[in-house]
């Protein structure tokens, strides 16, 4: 649909230490099923291009899969193409136990990114964002302030920011309060 | 006089002048001032009015632990009470008025308090306020409050201008103290190859070292803090923060850091205080170790200091607290700052030793500058009332008789020095007595244990008991090694810096000066400055029983205030301990708990203020509904419309129009917050007959059902109608609030319970926009829009199918919450907004208008439909809502089911749903209780039903109401009474809850 | 504030991270059982100045439940498995063995 709208369509903040943007609508899945069991790893790399290890993301191109838990992978297909790939899966995956559910409208995906964009991660989520811990390729759940997120490097200065699009609003406004001009902590 | 010197400071020289606002007064400091050497350069020796007595009270110390210079700071806005003059750095500008005093610091009219002295005895609040009782509230209570407290409250009306963060960091070791302990143990642990994070709460590197004076490797201390500092900023792995406390230290290596980024330069744009949550393997504390007061007559005169603190404003910013100084000690310590000022040209008529013996190299050294050293004598009182004018000599074995006076204009006391111990302590560390330093110190063998079981702190310098440099030095770093080794480090070699040894005679324990002083004296002498707490006052405690440390400290308020007793605490237990005949071990420490001295509200609740407060919840449709009027309803974090407002209606006039509305016409309802959970598997159907009341395995696909959820002791926790989008999967709706919570309950059956059964849930609750399409034209709307058939034929009610509308992709359920005609229309979310005006415009011939939660409510009260939340309380079950007909007789089991079989269960003086019919039509208030004759055990009247959901029905122009009642189905037509909180009495008639249409004619069309 | 390492994703996170879920190994008891076993079920749990066995769930994270044992008087965590068991596994008794001798919970040791 033409008139499909994400959270925050597009909204960015560039007049502090890092720029903040959300990044309009993606196509995300939600797949719950035997994460070794071959058939589906052999779905998912048809749809995603990778297959993620634990706790990690694998991203090819424009698609990618993140691990979000020991039977859930999230992922990631251009937003037009997300029906679609729940189908594929579908057709792919008939006859095991699993799940496939298109959750890209429930959620609201944002880039923090600049050379203090470690800074303003570190100041929301209780996680060490250290050059030496957190790396490119890796995939992490867990808290920003006072709800859920994930996220995970798309670039050297650069972290992608997932969490439910109810909430959008909300993460946008705390990434710009973090990244406020003067507020450089300069530790990584 | 107190005045800057020629000689100039450390932290002063070269400084640009400043000038600052003193009550209204414009006084000048220079750059590299704290506020209390900017005043004291100024003379102004006075800084307050102590809180019982509104004695004058001076400037005691030079750090963190100052009871007496506090100060109201700031204008409106930035309007800050209680600051501390010693921690605040000089900045021009800077506005700041004293505190207690009315009408004016000089002439303060409470003062008279001084002179009823004997009349405030400790616990005297207590003894006074407690008769006649009903004083309390109207006399006693108004006075207290208005005397309590040091500082102004802000005004309610004044914002904090100021932004406030927090950051997360981790490291292998941390470093509290940066003095040349904590330089030393930062250095050692680095060298290890460990990440470190060295903190100090001043601005400066070094603490008293440079101050005092020593060698280190043949270099003077202060060279050597230099060459230390300049290594660790070259260091990769060496974080450094200056202006940053280590507030607290909790469990498994959490440690609060408090950094003031911008108190000391408040024009430049940024956050004002970060606050550091810390995870640290390995915690060294190296916070020094803070000097005594010693306990004499009129030791709170202004002009008596601390003997390290005179030492400090001397050479830190070149100020002198006096022109004629007088020292008094019991250790060799204080004999530093004699010599100090001596050398810069002032007067020191007299060293004071309370010793018998005397000091050994250091007395030496002053009796060779020529200084009258007095040993075994003490004061017995200071002269003087709102500054120094002298003491009065004695004999410190003696009760007090003067030798002679001594004309002076400050005084500088030295009672020994106390480790801080603080950190070390918050997370349960213990301590040891050191007799021989008469101090309490950190107890190597008993640490704080963490997360592995073992010690995850540890102590370096003075704050272990190590007062001499020599002693200290290599003390941190063998903590700094061990600390870097136990967080992983390498074996590193290095070697062991050497402090040039010194000669000193050890401390004598002196806690009362005269010995034998009298009750006249001890009643003149302070321990705790700030709360008023003499040495009297203890021992009166002690004489009426409070022998628990803990007990005495809350009765006389000992280290009650807000400096923690940091100068009074260990003064105040070894009084204690001297009336009861008990050694100071017995008696204790109170407890020691963080923060380490006040830190901001600001920086503790971090970002979370303004429009980042808390997290608010909005569906797609809330940027449409904000601007079409609507009064916004908080349900649980979402924002809901309560109703939607046109120009210049009430609320309660659009809440009628839309309940009208949408039984004549048509409705739309925004239901997007309606949880919506996939499951699906081979045993979903299993899995959802254990989950429900009622039986889902049965349910055909295309169909909806109704079903209700207990908890397993059986109350009602969530309701909510499940649609079979296949064999295996199914879609549950939940209550709002019910989302999160029932997505959770189900995950925790599975994953704890029923772990082998073949079920996967996914939470799609945000992934679509849910709209309700109610009342008589809502097949019209739809059908308008076009693209699927909902004919009564094609979707019946309470079943579902999938389609298009208007060109949206949409899932249509024939599902009814208000008894009319209804459609629920899933949209992708991305999506709502667009599909919401389609049908906005669509319905414009049929009447559509939005309605709000409020009509949502009204509408399904009228057809006796409960609510989770109204009708339930996690007290209720099923069988009190007449819900038998869903609980399923087949099952074997389901969730609740067993407790339902329990006796109070099945009691038949439950109380029971019903409706109410007010006699008088008017709207019965929410949870208001029916009553009847006679009263409870705790003398309450009788209660036997209340009500659960009350509203006024525009339908009916009346009110309507729910409730639940003993025995209720069974006194239809009964008319109960309700009292109101005016005492006023309702009374309503016990009717059938369902209301409107009960054949369901309306809804199944 | 604790620490625990999640047994199911691995991460090790600070306790806003998870949410506590009362004592673990409980037995359901339902349909047919004596009131006094279904009391037992529902009410009754250990209080211990000492070794304890507990649920957690990684909410703000992989969403699993799992099993951690902690001494609830010095917060040593002696370690943490998944909670599909129906007992601590050998190697968490072993590590509460090493730390705690003689410790029993209910009816393990």
């Amino acid at each position: 649909m033409s008139n499909a709208v994400s959270a925050l369509q597009g909204a960015a903040f560039s007049d502090g230490i890092a720029e903040v943007r959300e990044l309009g609508l993606r196509g995300m899945i939600t797949l719950r099923g035997d994460l070794s069991d071959k058939k589906l790893i052999k779905a998912v790399k048809a749809v995603a291009g990778a297959m993620p290890e634990q706790r990690k993301i694998a991203l090819k191109g424009d698609a990618g899969a993140a691990w979000m838990s020991l039977d859930e992978l999230l992922l990631m297909v251009p937003h037009s193409d997300a029906l679609g790939t729940v189908e594929t899966l579908n057709s792919a995956l008939n006859g095991t136990h699993f799940l496939a559910a298109n959750v890209s409208d429930a959620r609201a995906v944002f880039e923090v990114s600049g050379p203090y964009a470690r800074d303003v991660m570190a100041k929301l989520a209780p996680v060490d964002f250290a050059p030496d811990a957190f790396e490119m390729g890796m995939f992490r759940r867990s808290r920003m302030a006072q709800v859920p997120a994930a996220f995970w490097m798309s670039d050297e200065d650069a972290f992608r920011v997932v969490c439910f699009r109810s909430v959008g609003e909300y993460m946008f406004d705390l990434l710009s309060v973090a990244a406020q001009t003067g507020s450089e902590v300069d530790v990584f | 006089m107190s005045t800057r010197l020629k000689t100039g400071g450390r932290f002063t020289d070269g400084g640009a002048q400043l000038s600052f606002d003193f009550n209204g007064k414009k006084l000048k400091g220079v750059e590299g001032d704290t506020l209390a050497s900017a005043l004291l350069a100024n003379d102004q020796m006075m800084v307050g009015r102590s809180f019982k007595y509104h004695r004058p009270r001076g400037i005691v110390a030079s750090g963190g632990e100052e009871p007496n210079a506090l100060f109201n700071m700031g204008g409106t806005d930035d309007f800050e009470p209680n600051q501390r003059a010693t921690v605040t750095e000089l900045f021009d500008g800077l506005k700041i008025t004293s505190q207690n005093h009315w009408p004016s610091l000089e002439f303060d009219i409470g003062a008279i308090n001084k002179h009823l002295s004997r009349f405030l005895p400790a616990g005297f609040y207590y003894k006074m306020f407690i008769h006649p009782r009903p004083l309390w509230k109207h006399v006693y209570e108004p006075f207290i409050r208005q005397s309590a407290g040091l500082g102004k409250a802000p005004r309610a009306q004044d914002r904090d201008p100021d932004t406030y963060e927090h950051f997360y960091h981790f490291t292998d070791v941390m470093v509290v103290g940066g003095g040349v302990a904590g330089l030393q143990a930062a250095y050692a642990a680095a060298l290890t190859g460990v990440k470190v994070l060295l903190v100090e709460q001043t601005a400066h590197w070094g603490g008293r070292a440079p101050v005092d004076g020593g060698e280190v490797d043949g270099l003077p201390v202060g060279n050597y803090v230099d060459n230390l500092v300049a290594e660790l900023s070259a260091m990769d792995n060496v974080t450094m923060r200056t202006r940053m406390m280590g507030a607290g230290v909790y469990d498994h290596g959490y440690v609060l850091g408090y950094e003031r980024l911008r108190d000391h330069q408040p024009a430049e744009i940024g956050p004002r205080h970060r606050l550091w949550r810390i995870r640290a393997a390995q915690i060294v504390t190296a916070t020094g170790a803070i000097e005594r007061p010693l306990s004499f007559a009129g030791n709170d005169v202004p002009g008596v200091m601390l003997a390290g603190a005179v030492r400090d404003y001397a050479v830190n910013f070149g100020v002198s607290i006096g022109d004629r100084t007088v020292v008094v000690t019991n250790n060799d310590d204080a004999y530093r700052t004699a010599i100090t000022l001596k050398g810069l040209g002032l007067d020191v008529p007299c060293i004071i030793d309370a010793r018998a013996g005397g000091g050994g190299a250091l007395a030496e050294d002053a009796k060779a500058l020529g200084i009258r050293v007095e040993n075994g004598k003490a004061i017995a009182k200071v002269k003087g009332t709102k500054r120094v004018t002298g003491v009065s000599l004695c004999v410190q074995a003696g009760e007090g008789a003067e030798l002679e006076e001594i004309a002076c204009d400050a005084v500088a006391m030295s009672g020994g020095w106390s480790p801080v111990v603080h950190l070390w302590s918050h997370c349960g560390g213990k301590l040891i007595w050191d007799e021989q330093q008469s101090h309490f110190r950190p107890d190597a063998e008993r640490p704080p244990m963490g997360a592995t079981g073992e010690g995850f702190v540890s102590v370096a310098g003075s704050a272990n008991g190590h007062l001499q440099l020599a002693e200290l030095i290599g003390d941190a770093h063998g903590a700094g090694l061990a600390a870097g080794r136990a967080a992983g480090g390498n074996a590193a070699k290095a070697t062991i810096p050497e402090g040039a040894p010194t000669s000193e005679n050890p401390v004598e324990p002196v806690w009362l000066m005269p010995q034998g002083a009298g009750i006249k004296l001890r009643s003149k002498t302070w321990l705790d400055y700030q709360n008023d707490v003499k040495v009297s006052d203890v021992q009166l405690a002690a004489q009426e029983g409070f022998e628990s440390v803990e007990h005495a400290k809350r009765y006389t308020t000992l280290g009650m205030a807000t400096d923690q007793g940091k100068l009074s605490n260990i003064n105040g237990l070894a009084v204690l301990s001297d009336a009861l005949g008990q050694p100071i071990p017995q008696t204790g420490t109170t407890t020691f708990r963080p923060p380490y001295t006040p830190i901001s509200m600001g920086a503790i609740g971090g970002e979370a203020r303004g429009k980042v407060f808390q997290p608010l919840r909005k569906t797609p449709l809330y940027e449409w509904s904000d601007t079409h009027g609507s009064d916004w309803e908080p349900v649980g974090a979402w924002r809901r419309p309560f109703a939607y407002l046109q120009p210049g209606e009430s609320v309660h006039d659009a809440v009628n129009r839309e309940v009208k509305n949408t039984r004549e016409n048509l409705g739309l309802l925004d239901a997007s917050t309606l949880g919506k959970l996939i499951v699906k598997g081979p045993d979903a159907g299993k899995f959802l007959d254990m989950l429900y009341t009622n039986m889902m395995s049965t349910l055909k696909v295309g169909k909806c059902r109704y079903g209700l959820m207990c908890s397993e002791n059986g109350f009602l926790i969530d309701d909510g109608v499940v649609a079979r989008l296949d064999e295996e999967t199914f879609l549950c709706h939940t209550t709002t609030g019910g989302a999160d919570t029932i997505h959770g309950h189900m995950e925790e059956w599975l994953q704890t319970e029923w772990w082998d059964w073949n079920v996967y849930v996914a939470n799609v609750t945000e992934q679509f926009a849910q709209i309700a399409v109610v009342g008589p034209n809502a097949r019209k709307v739809l059908e308008k829009l076009g693209g699927m058939d909902v004919s009564k034929e094609a979707l019946a009610f309470m079943e579902w199918a999938d389609g298009t509308i208007g060109g949206f992709d949409a899932r249509v359920f024939r599902i009814s919450f208000s008894g009319e005609l209804s459609y629920e229309i899933a949209v992708p979310a991305s999506q709502g907004l667009a599909f919401w005006e389609a049908l906005i415009e669509a319905g414009e011939e049929f009447g559509a208008m939005p309605y709000g939660t409020e009509t949502l409510h009204i509408l399904r009260a009228e057809k006796g439909f409960i609510m989770i939340g109204d009708e339930t309380d996690g007290t209720v079950i099923p069988q009190d809502l007449n819900l038998h007909w869903a609980l399923s007789k087949k099952k074997e089991d389901y969730l609740g089911k067993r407790a339902h079989q329990r006796s109070h269960m099945a009691d038949t003086d439950r109380w029971k749903l019903v409706g109410l019919e007010t006699v008088d039509k008017s709207v019965l208030p929410d949870g208001a209780y029916a009553v009847e004759e006679g009263v409870n055990a705790n003398g309450q009247r009788n209660m036997f039903g209340r009500v659960t959901s009350t509203y006024y029905s525009a339908n009916l122009e009346r009110g309507i109401a729910m409730g639940l009642v003993k025995n209720g189905p069974d006194r239809m037509g009964e008319v109960i009474e309700f009292p109101k909180t005016d005492g006023t009495i309702i009374k309503a008639k016990i009717v059938d809850p369902v209301i409107y249409d009960p054949e369901g004619a309306k809804q199944n069309v | 504030m604790l620490i625990l390492e999640c047994p199911c994703c691995g991460v090790t996170g600070e306790e806003t991270e998870f949410h506590a879920g009362g004592e673990a190994h409980l037995k359901r008891h339902s349909v047919g059982s004596t009131d006094d076993q279904f009391e037992e079920y529902l009410f009754m749990r250990e209080n211990p100045r000492g070794v304890h066995l507990e649920r957690w769930r990684h909410n703000n994270g992989c969403g699993k439940w799992f099993h951690a044992a902690r001494c609830t008087m010095t917060l040593e965590v002696f370690g943490t498995y998944p909670a599909q068991t129906y007992e601590p596994p050998q190697e968490i008794k072993d590590a509460i063995s090493a730390k705690r001798p003689g410790w029993s919970w209910r009816n393990f040791s």
